[in-house]
């Protein structure tokens, strides 16, 4: 039994269009992402899947539709009727984000890029060190914590990368393209690693790729084609 | 994979039985489909006809587990010629595919949806190998990781008949 048949969605979108100037990059998408699962986004370059999850992670309002969010615990959320200080907000607390280039911050250590989210969100420094300093050994960093961002390979860059989306243990990780920059085996590991911390923290992530054999990890994927998720992924009605 | 000339090879290590032989293939290339051993048996017969191997002598008992076999000069050059001569890269899959997008579209009927469902098929297929990664040795890793670049390479060529589907109709129906 798959975790589509076992557990709520966590983000729901229904009928959600988006448009940069005249161009139409989302054309009514519905999708639902399930507690706990992996879901790979995948689809052709400029197929909308960024921004799909873009507005899936609240960093872009939809122009017209919904993303609803429901956590556990907490009431649900419509994520598209927040204003941008709210989003923002639920960004720093709830949310993870990895990406495929550039994400860390070149003259902070591996350890305070780790740390800086929890810093933003208020934690005390000696607690967000020994938070940081736990999950870069997870990654097999421990020996690279003092080293800069451009005194790592692209795999061990990657790895600090993950752990400060993780280190705050958010409720779901957004990752665009985690590995697209890395060789087939850096981006094995990386996957790997990355994938048993957020299944072990039942995390849900959302993660989008071109790459067949990285969305291959995944639960499960949908295609976004042309805006809209292609025949065969679509919500049931 | 020629089943044949893999025994044949593992035959070339050391003399051995037919049940052991079963054994060391199942181990190697038989994770996820052991040969059977009548088909091992079979396929000694043939290569005992062909002069490949030959019988070391039977043990008392009878039956075919008990013979041990050794594989002969001519054997060994058949394994040599068999692992340095190139294999022609397998189309079977592929030219169905084609023949199946061509007629969907000569019928005016739903290409996108054929290849979305061979798509999801391989994918899945995808997650299986994936998933057998996560607790096999280095050389079940490899023949997963065989099977993964293989799957791979058909679902580009999905995602780029899938982007020109348009044209192809076009260019179908105006032949």
């Amino acid at each position: 039994m798959s975790l589509i048949d076992t557990t709520p969605p966590i983000l729901s979108a229904r009928g959600v269009h988006h448009a940069f100037g005249q161009t139409e990059a989302l054309r009514g998408i519905d999708v639902d992402v399930h507690e706990g699962e992996v879901l790979a986004v995948m689809g052709p370059s400029g197929s909308g899947k960024s921004t799909l999850l873009h507005c899936l992670a609240g960093i872009l309002a939809p122009v017209r539709g919904t993303v609803a969010y429901a956590p556990r615990g907490p009431a649900p959320v419509n994520i598209s009727g927040l204003g941008e200080a709210e989003r923002s907000r639920l960004r720093l607390t709830d949310f993870g984000f990895v990406f495929q280039f550039g994400q860390l911050l070149p003259e902070l250590t591996a350890l305070d890029n780790v740390g800086l989210p929890l810093l933003l969100g208020g934690t005390k420094r000696a607690e967000s060190r020994q938070r940081s300093e736990e999950l870069l050994e997870r990654l097999g960093l421990k020996a690279f914590t003092a080293k800069l961002p451009g005194e790592l390979s692209g795999g061990q860059a990657q790895r600090v990368a993950i752990a400060r989306a993780l280190v705050t243990s958010p409720a779901v990780l957004f990752a665009d393209e985690p590995t697209g920059s890395l060789d087939s085996l850096a981006a094995e590991n990386v996957l790997t690693l990355m994938l048993d911390l957020v299944r072990e923290a039942g995390m849900t992530v959302v993660m989008i790729t071109h790459d067949a054999r990285t969305a291959a990890y995944a639960d499960r994927e949908v295609i976004v084609r042309d805006g809209i998720i292609a025949a065969g992924h679509r919500v049931p009605a | 994979m020629n089943n044949s000339l893999a025994l044949l090879g593992l035959l070339s290590r050391e003399p051995s039985y037919g049940y052991d032989l079963k054994h060391s293939y199942d181990r190697y290339f038989g994770v996820q489909k052991p040969l059977a051993f009548g088909q091992v048996y079979s396929t000694l017969a043939r290569m005992f006809r062909d002069d490949l191997i030959m019988a070391l002598g039977e043990e008392s008992g009878g039956g075919p587990d008990r013979k041990k076999y050794e594989i002969t000069l001519a054997g060994r050059d058949k394994v040599r010629q068999w692992l340095f001569t190139p294999d022609v890269p397998s189309e079977t899959l592929q030219s169905e595919l084609f023949a199946k997008t061509v007629i969907a579209l000569l019928l005016d009927d739903d290409a996108d949806r054929l290849l979305d469902a061979q798509r999801a098929e391989h994918m899945a297929r995808m997650r299986e190998l994936t998933r057998l990664k996560s607790d096999a040795d280095l050389l079940q890793v490899l023949m997963c990781d065989h099977g993964l670049f293989h799957i791979e390479a058909d679902l580009r060529w999905i995602e780029l008949t899938s982007a020109r589907l348009t044209l192809l109709k076009k260019e179908l129906q105006s032949a």
